[in-house]
């Protein structure tokens, strides 16, 4: 099969070294290097966004900066964490990282919309920051832009914000379309479904929902262009439209959409937990049908999210009884790590902390996820900081803290050094306490009374809100010892040979950093990616 | 089971029951109750947080104790059991949530019901309330009324005839006009005792009517009117807040609702509205 023999496009022509990284490259884990990267440095453009929003908020009053400029900075904060950093790096990075080293495939299904995929993203993300910069003011209606509001702000911002978001989704779909092919199409032979590391599943989940939502969301952004450039009224109240069903149109992505943030952090704690507890993945089926039960609820929760914005009881009360009933698939998830990790030998280094407070901080989401399904009690903290807090818990508690717990485990992979394991526990102490400090005040704001997206408050809520910006500037220092300990690894790191943690999952089958076709020779036939204790703690016979 | 565990996991689990109900119970997380809604919200809330205490400290506690009985010893590489699941146990475990999940659902169905969540405002049912006020129906588009949280359920059947209060939104205001007083207002002032009606409106973008004294939020859409009823209990001065992104001074865009005993509501009326004075 050609799909699969990558030998014709990764020959001479291909820049070599560090050079490649800049290229269109073909290679998988180029690429996803490309979007590891590329991702994080969107996560520090969207950091300092959070970090003038805390600035801001420091003070009751307005006096940090003008009014319109918080509303473009919280939009620009929303869309590039969220299309920017979270969906690329959690999805990207590290699904053409490992996938095709998961099914035994030489690259992805189809490599060059691979590369295709990657090169839409930096240009996107810069049109969408010089936005701020060239047509004069970005966007300024939230990252959900809502009409009206959306339709009345500066024009230019808004059109911009809309063509970046549509080149971000029009890479999420191609990325989506991939994942599935070479999960259900380019396995090794012999190596069936339910054989698959975790990850596999979350991605096939996620690409399922990426591929059905993804081109709503684009559908609807391109209407309201219409609205914005050709005065069409689609969502224009005063020509006739509805804002509402614009709010359907948008939550029927933008709910899929948390689960395409946060179920590809599921499947990598699934890879994580079993190496460094040094025991099976627990309940390896229900995991599976958990994930799958998971994408099919998600499709159907979506006006959740529009519990006030006048819709009819019977959707009210079917889409509270949806959304709670995911706490069960989602439940079961939890449980089976924990089972996971009883009886296990645990090593507490940087990659298991991460892992243990994404469980933490995921389970609080959750709870207070539950409790905001509930069209009752939703009505009284709906677009407050109760809000705002719960959503944090989930994709930054959840997905980033996944995200750096993965890079500790990955990158003696990727470079075949290992991060410092002091500067690594610094890092996570910082994240931890600064995460918590600043998110956790922000329920009883928004219980009490602080809604949310605004640039001044009521100065009863002042010490909290000094608080949650204490914990915000921790979480920006804590930036600084990870960024030490990544470049002076690779500069001069310890050598980690090619599988530190003894971990039997076909990606460390091979050299640390891999060769370019991922083996030399045949890929491993691996059956039992969680392995452990049965084959006293070493990598398995490899069946060639 | 050793009889031992047996006890030890139920000791454990009743000390997490206990602690979750006492903390629900005693810890206050919010601001005070002044709607007929506001302590069924409490009620509420009370359950949701202790359940979610429970849940959190268990897990989280299973979670430390996991970490440090189990941690890897130094020199020690060997692996941990083999234990690749387990059917009961899974079971149970699935069960769990879903009747935690469950019981919620119907506690909080039932919680909405009596809020009047569920009385679809263009029913017959609603009707009889909103009949009252035949100026306020006339002035909007029939049949597009929907959404808020309904005219009263059973527990807040109004004793007495509805408030009814015209709400335009616009950026960056609230303004309230009193069809039957004729008083056009920047602040809203209800007696207590009486069931409320707001009719809303906005003029330009989408915004939110929020009282957090009262637990009660309702977008104000343009183009689709919207209602909310409440009726207000204890006299004071609260916030009301804007509570969707409007634009640059959305974070301003607050007004007052007074709440008066009411004799002191009379008074109020009897000052401000243009009616006296003519007659």
């Amino acid at each position: 099969m050609t799909l699969a023999n990558p030998s014709d496009f990764n020959g001479s022509l291909q820049p070599q070294g560090w050079l490649r990284y800049f290229s269109f490259s073909l290679d998988h884990k180029v690429i996803g290097l490309q979007y590891l990267v590329c991702g994080f440095l969107f996560y520090l453009v969207g950091g300092a966004l959070a970090g003038a929003i805390r600035t801001e908020l420091a003070t009751p009053l307005s006096d940090f900066m003008p009014r319109d400029t918080y509303n473009e900075v919280l939009t620009l904060h929303g869309t590039v964490m969220i299309f920017l950093w979270i969906v690329p790096v959690v999805n990207g990075a590290f699904g053409n990282y490992l996938i095709p080293f998961y099914v035994g495939a030489r690259d992805m299904a189809f490599p060059r919309l691979n590369a295709v995929a990657f090169w839409l993203i930096p240009p996107a993300g810069i049109l969408l920051i010089s936005s701020y910069f060239i047509a004069g003011a970005a966007a300024q209606s939230g990252w959900t832009a809502y009409p009206p509001l959306s339709l009345t702000t500066p024009a230019a911002g808004q059109v911009v914000w809309i063509l970046s978001v549509l080149l971000l989704g029009g890479s999420s779909i191609f990325g989506g379309i991939n994942f599935i092919a070479t999960i259900l199409k380019l396995r090794r032979p012999g190596l069936k479904l339910m054989q698959l590391p975790m990850y596999c599943w979350a991605m096939l989940g996620t690409s399922i929902l990426v591929v059905l939502s993804t081109p709503v969301l684009a559908g609807t952004l391109i209407l309201l262009s219409f609205d914005i450039i050709a005065h069409t009224g689609f969502f224009n109240p005063s020509l006739g439209g509805n804002v509402v069903v614009y709010q359907h149109l948008f939550w029927f992505y933008s709910h899929p959409a948390v689960y395409i943030m946060v179920l590809p952090a599921f499947g990598l704690v699934s890879e994580i937990l079993p190496v460094h507890a040094r025991k099976p993945l627990f309940g390896y089926t229900t995991m599976v049908y958990s994930i799958m039960a998971i994408v099919f609820l998600g499709l159907i929760v979506w006006a959740h999210h529009m519990f006030t914005s006048g819709t009819p009881p019977w959707m009210r009360l079917f889409f509270t009884i949806a959304t709670s009933f995911i706490a069960v698939p989602t439940g079961i998830k939890f449980f089976n790590w924990l089972a996971t990790l009883w009886g296990g030998k645990i090593a507490l280094n940087s990659a298991m902390l991460f892992s243990c407070a994404f469980i933490v901080n995921f389970v609080f989401g959750g709870i207070t996820g539950v409790a905001l399904a509930q069209v009752p009690f939703d009505i009284h903290v709906h677009d407050t900081y109760f809000v705002v807090g719960h959503f944090h818990y989930i994709v930054y508690g959840g997905t980033v803290f996944v995200i750096f717990s993965s890079l500790y485990h990955w990158y003696p992979k990727f470079t075949g050094r290992l991060l410092n394991e002091d500067l690594g526990r610094l890092h996570f102490l910082l994240t931890f306490i600064g995460f918590n400090l600043c998110f956790a005040p922000q329920h009883w704001l928004g219980l009490n009374g602080m809604p949310r997206r605004v640039a001044e408050y009521d100065p009863t809520f002042t010490t909290l809100n000094q608080v949650s910006s204490v914990g915000a500037l921790l979480m920006a220092i804590s930036t600084i010892p990870l960024l030490i300990n990544v470049v002076v690894t690779a500069l001069n790191g310890k050598p980690a040979g090619d599988n530190p943690w003894n971990a039997l999952t076909p990606e460390w089958l091979t050299s640390s950093p891999p060769p370019v076709e991922n083996w030399i020779g045949e890929a491993p036939l691996v059956t039992e990616p969680y392995g452990y204790g049965q084959h006293h703690g070493q990598p398995q016979e490899v069946k060639a | 089971m050793p009889i031992r565990t047996a006890l030890a996991v139920l000791a454990a689990t009743t000390a997490l029951v206990l602690t979750g109900l006492w903390v629900g119970n005693n810890v206050n997380m919010l601001p005070l109750d002044a709607s007929s809604n506001a302590p069924t919200y409490d009620a509420l809330f009370k359950v949701l947080f202790s359940i979610g205490t429970m849940l959190f400290l268990g897990i989280v506690i299973l979670l430390v104790y996991s970490m440090f009985r189990f941690r890897r010893r130094a020199g020690d590489f060997s692996d941990g059991l083999a234990i690749e699941g387990n059917l009961p146990l899974e079971i149970v475990w699935t069960a769990i949530p879903a009747v935690v999940v469950l019981f919620v659902g119907i506690y909080s169905y039932d919680i909405y019901e009596r809020m009047g969540g569920m009385v679809a405002l263009n029913d017959h049912s609603a009707m009889d309330h909103m009949a009252m006020d035949h100026s306020v129906q006339q002035a909007q588009a029939p049949g597009r009324v929907w959404g808020g949280i309904g005219a009263a359920g059973m527990d807040a059947a109004p004793s007495g005839p509805v408030l009814p209060v015209e709400v335009t939104a616009m950026q960056f205001a609230f303004i309230f006009h009193y069809p039957d007083a004729q008083i056009t207002s920047g602040e809203l002032h209800v007696p207590t005792g009486q069931q409320v009606e707001l009719h809303m409106e906005a003029r330009d973008v989408i915004h939110a009517f929020w009282v957090p004294q009262f637990r009660l939020k309702q977008d104000v859409i343009p183009g689709q009117p919207t209602v909310l009823s409440f009726t207000a209990t204890k006299a004071g001065t609260y916030p009301i807040v804007c509570a969707e992104l409007c634009g640059p001074y959305h974070g301003g865009m607050r007004s007052n609702v007074v709440v008066h005993e009411p004799e002191a509501y009379d008074a109020w009326l009897q000052q401000n509205s243009p009616i006296r004075t003519t007659t």
